[in-house]
């Protein structure tokens, strides 16, 4: 019984982490972008008069959503075209359930675990979701019935397609070195050595350049190609825009938090311990809920890190044509990511 | 400052140039530069520290107003004797001058002084149809019509709004707030944005 109230409130938990950032980043990609450009951006959504620089946006752009009609085409398949958004939603969120926020939390004599589901193939599991998310987009383009959105999923299957297998293979180099594929003993590995950028720096940029054309934003956004073919979710309006816009922006923490916990050792602090900060020239040792909140605390600070450089990127370059996109996944990236797995099995050969 | 000459892009790339690493570098380094030199001039500003660069470029319109230059033709005004009545003299010049057509004036005898001899009875100018040329001003013999309000703000619900009658003309001053202000050798003094709040 106790284990279920466990499971729920790290459930709780992540489901907040996932969406509030997901709904801040609609904030932060304005007022980020904003700030680059010498502008100030939104900053008018107000409750009672109170503006906090434009927070309320996220808030005012849901109720403009949820209140708007949802328009359906008349030719549209009802069933599908009502449930892609959904499914684009859905494989977004449960791919957090294998992501470690934590170590050992101690509550009442009883330890647990700061993962919601400790799966032993947690790369495994998070690549399948990753690999199903394109289904949302595929099926509600499919079922748009419009040729134009059609474009936009076929173009968002041959960019998953391609980069799906870069996305395995940049990661093999790091899994030979830490030997597990489950996230949790990822993470404990990299506390006890390094942290997975030093030794596979090659394989941090690849994952972090197909992470960034997993989510659909620029520069790899032909699936949207807003210039030209409007993208995958053209015919939806209301909360299923709403739903295909959400995705882009969760899978963005998604990215990050991956990212963070393959490359950046997750939350771990370093010289912290877990009994407290082990330094080389002291100790100072701190209870476990101390340890516990400044592991969660330094994983959401590094996610958090990486969604600026992501938005950093998203508004710094300029997007690839859809040929460059496939020419960049299989003549580039793959090729870097194959000799990258044949280089680090070589070195690790030759330090056995 | 980078300066590219547009014929090294037909140069073929090297191969660190073609891992496009290079590029983005420099890109992310530029626009996060920018990130963070706006971010420190925003907390700082918030914080009550004003700072010598602003943290944007923008007017926050509706509190805040750009300074007008004085040569910006803004809302007509009409100006007036020492005695308040108007200094037009309905000579017809500046309706006739207007290419938009849209000045409407009724002349009237004004026989008590002879040296002025006529005055508009009405003198309407309808806001709608006026492009801003400033033709009038430069037709008017008298230095009867200016455009120099600073009213920028010219918006009604009806077409018959959009009229500007005489007596309306007539009240209307230069507010010196909005303009920026210049010093004996014409160099710009202030041009610092103006919270409406204060004027």
């Amino acid at each position: 019984m106790e284990d279920i109230g466990f499971t729920l409130g790290k459930l709780a938990f992540l489901l907040i982490f996932a969406l509030s950032f997901g709904g801040i980043l609609t904030w932060v990609e304005r007022k980020q972008s904003a700030v680059m450009q010498d502008r100030i951006g939104a900053n008018r959504a107000s409750i009672l008069g109170l503006r906090i620089i434009g927070l309320f946006q996220p808030l005012a752009d849901a109720i403009k959503m949820f209140t708007k009609e949802s328009f359906r085409p008349a030719n549209a398949d009802k069933i599908i075209f009502t449930l892609a958004p959904t499914i684009s939603v859905f494989f977004a969120l449960v791919g957090f359930a294998v992501i470690p926020f934590g170590d050992v939390l101690i509550v009442g004599g009883k330890a647990v675990n700061l993962q919601l589901a400790p799966l032993n193939v947690g790369i495994l599991y998070l690549f399948a979701v990753a690999g199903m998310a394109v289904y949302g987009v595929v099926l509600g383009a499919w079922a748009s019935r419009n040729n134009y959105a059609l474009l936009g999923g076929l173009r968002a299957s041959a960019q998953m397609i391609s980069y799906e297998v870069a996305l395995g293979v940049s990661i093999m180099g790091c899994l030979m070195i830490y030997q597990t594929l489950d996230l949790q003993e990822i993470v404990r590995w990299q506390g006890a050595h390094y942290w997975g950028f030093i030794l596979q720096p090659v394989g941090f940029l690849l994952f972090l350049t197909v992470g960034i054309a997993e989510t659909k934003r620029v520069p790899f956004d032909p699936p949207e190609g807003e210039s030209e073919i409007i993208g995958y979710f053209l015919e939806y309006s209301g909360m299923g825009f709403g739903m295909y816009f959400l995705t882009d922006f969760i899978e963005t923490v998604m990215i990050s938090a991956i990212t963070v916990t393959l490359f950046f050792g997750g939350w771990q602090v370093p010289w912290l311990t877990s009994a407290g900060f082990v330094f080389p020239w002291g100790e100072w040792a701190l209870p476990n809920w101390a340890v516990a909140l400044l592991q969660v605390t330094t994983f959401t600070l590094k996610v958090m890190f990486f969604l600026w450089l992501q938005m950093t990127i998203r508004w710094t370059l300029p997007r690839f044509r859809y040929d460059q996109v496939l020419r960049l996944g299989w003549k580039f990236l793959l090729p870097i990511s194959l000799a990258n797995i044949l280089i680090t099995g070589l070195v690790i050969l030759l330090i056995q | 400052m980078q300066t590219m000459n547009v014929h090294d892009k037909y140069k073929p790339l090297t191969f660190w140039e073609r891992t496009y690493l290079p590029g983005i570098i420099a890109g992310l380094w530029l626009t996060s530069m920018r990130f963070f030199r706006n971010m420190v001039a925003h907390t700082l500003r918030a914080i009550g520290i004003k700072t010598k660069r602003l943290g944007a470029v923008t007017f926050q319109y509706p509190e805040v107003l750009r300074p007008i230059f004085p040569r910006l033709r803004t809302m007509h005004r009409l100006t007036r004797r020492e005695d308040g009545s108007p200094r037009c003299v309905a000579c017809m010049m500046c309706e006739t001058v207007c290419p938009a057509r849209c000045i409407y004036i009724i002349a009237d005898e004004k026989p008590d002084q002879p040296q002025i001899e006529k005055v508009p009875k009405s003198f309407d100018i309808d806001l709608g149809l006026c492009i801003f040329c400033g033709y009038c001003v430069e037709a008017c013999p008298e230095d009867a019509i200016r455009m120099d309000t600073g009213i920028l703000e010219i918006s009604n619900y009806t077409r018959n709004g959009m009229m500007l009658d005489m007596q309306t003309m007539l009240k209307l001053e230069p507010d010196p707030k909005r303009y920026v202000k210049y010093d004996e050798k014409g160099e710009i003094v202030s041009a610092e944005y103006i919270e409406a709040a204060e004027s």
